[in-house]
């Protein structure tokens, strides 16, 4: 046990808890001023949802014995009986605060795929396919990249903080319910003015200060590991945002809302290749990612599919190519404990990296399609043409913002 | 004893100058609204993430104050003096006969409660 190292992993537990709400008002500002608080709820629900979810059995499935490579057992329900000190996964800190970390991570990631469909979800239908995508998709998911035993961690994929775990499953997921649920009343028709700009930058910024204990964390431990995360992390924000305030300017404006953006996708983008790589790398990160993400958003709007806020476009475009950078960018000189990508002599890492997106991706857009599928036959996914029309707010919650 | 209330939608940023036009010819009291509007211009458009989203009706102010109708035509000169910028979105005047006027402290009543 480490005294600095336990204080670190707390820290960034709670920093990466704070990037659920501010992940809420990232997404609520850009909702019309009907759907505030409805899109705020979306992110804060599931943070009261899943960190249920995760002491009765989510943590068991992810991390427990696995089960074949597939799944973790069954033994830790109730995070009964098991030991609050050893994990087998962080030496140096408590098992508790293990579980607490990837806790968080549990949260925020179904709360990022409400993105695509704000403002005519229905909040029961919301509830249940996040109860459902959390148990069949991310616990999953989680196990195969990061459980021992895991197929994809027994193979050597490489994901620090989460790029396929938590950006792909996402991205690609949201992209699979949008599908399901279909566009929102005129869209497309009529003009959809976002609420509140100043929300999704606050929530935008927020967000990349808990990124810090996002990827930082993953270190799980207080040293020099965290310190080079925490530079790759901060610089492929900034270039991404960089990036992307250039492209809109010289396409009309330097757009805040464009910065923004551009920060969370180069974020994103970095995040399983944080641990790895060197600063100049993270950059490259960043700045590819912006312009893939920019573009994305061009072509999701061209073939007209309402994934809203697009979660695919920045989280699943920013998470592919992530995983991808990690098998070009990573060095063994960076972090002794991975591997080294393409440009530093191992063409094999990029191929793992390739079949994680490409397994992880697939994965999550069929089980996610047949659960939104499932949920809008028997129980319902969309709200009224009333309902819609009045706004979530009033016709799901019964409260208004202002 | 006839009295005009003269109702006038003007920029934002203009309404300073506008008041304090106003007041210098003896024009104090006003009441003023933050409205919704367009003209000729239409909307515009605003930036999104990527490319633009339209905004098809841009915030104003209405201003609207009751004068003596023989002061109409200075409080007109006053406010299109001072709200143009001679620009299209500059807004409208508009100008309706008013019936009476009551001051709600003293009971009085038409061009004395003005």
């Amino acid at each position: 046990m480490n005294a600095g190292d336990t204080a670190w992993v707390l820290i960034s537990f709670a920093l990466v808890i704070l990037m659920t709400p501010a992940l809420g008002f990232f997404y609520a500002g850009m909702a019309r001023k009907k759907n505030i608080l409805s899109t705020l709820m979306l992110s804060v629900s599931i943070l009261v949802l899943i960190s249920v979810q995760w002491v009765l059995y989510g943590y068991s499935i992810s991390f427990g014995p696995d089960k074949g490579g597939i799944i973790g057992g069954l033994n830790w329900l109730g995070l009964n009986g098991i030991s609050l000190i050893h994990s087998g996964y962080a030496p140096t800190i408590p098992h508790t605060a293990f579980i607490l970390f990837q806790m968080a991570f549990a949260v925020i990631t179904p709360a990022l795929i409400a993105g695509a469909f704000i403002e005519r979800i229905k909040f029961s239908g919301f509830l249940l396919f996040s109860l459902l995508w959390a148990t069949f998709v991310y616990d999953p998911a989680a196990h195969w990249v990061w459980g021992i035993g895991g197929w994809l961690r027994n193979m050597g994929a490489m994901d620090f903080a989460g790029g396929a775990v938590v950006h792909i499953t996402a991205g690609v997921s949201a992209l699979a319910v949008a599908m399901v649920i279909g566009k929102r009343k005129g869209y497309g028709k009529t003009p959809m003015e976002p609420s509140n700009i100043a929300f999704t930058v606050l929530g935008a910024f927020l967000l990349w200060f808990g990124w810090f204990g996002f990827n930082g964390g993953s270190a799980l431990s207080a040293g020099p590991l965290a310190a080079s995360t925490i530079l790759a992390t901060n610089s492929a924000g900034a270039a991404a945002g960089l990036t992307w305030m250039i492209i809109s300017w010289v396409h009309k404006r330097p757009s805040v809302l464009g910065l923004a953006t551009g920060a969370i996708v180069g974020l994103a983008a970095v995040t399983p290749a944080s641990g790895f790589i060197s600063p100049l790398s993270a950059i490259m990160i960043g700045m590819v990612a912006a312009g893939l993400s920019y573009y994305a958003i061009i072509l999701r709007m061209k073939i007209n599919v309402d994934e809203s806020l697009d979660v695919f476009a920045c989280h699943g475009v920013g998470g592919i190519w992530g995983i991808i950078a990690t098998g070009l960018f990573a060095q063994k000189a960076i972090n002794p404990a991975g591997a080294n990508g393409l440009f530093f002599g191992n063409p094999g890492q990029l191929g793992i990296q390739l079949l994680t997106a490409a397994s992880i991706g697939t994965f999550s857009f069929v089980v996610s399609f047949i659960l939104a599928k499932i949920i809008d036959a028997v129980f319902g996914l969309r709200v009224s043409e009333n309902e819609e029309d009045v706004g979530l707010d009033i016709s799901q919650h019964g409260e208004t913002a202002y | 004893m006839d009295m005009k209330k003269i109702e006038a939608i003007i920029r934002i940023e203009k309404l300073d100058e506008v008041r304090i036009a106003l007041e210098k010819e003896g024009f104090v009291g006003m009441t003023v609204t933050e409205v919704k509007g367009r003209g000729s211009q239409k909307g515009i458009t605003l930036e999104w993430r990527a490319g633009e989203y339209r905004v098809e009706f841009l915030p104003k102010l209405k201003l609207e104050l009751v004068v003596d109708e023989f002061d109409v035509e200075s409080a007109i000169k006053v406010l299109t003096e001072a709200a143009r910028t001679g620009k299209p979105g500059d807004g409208k005047i508009f100008i309706y006969p008013v019936d009476n006027v009551v001051r709600v402290r003293t009971g009085e009543r038409g061009k004395k409660a003005l």
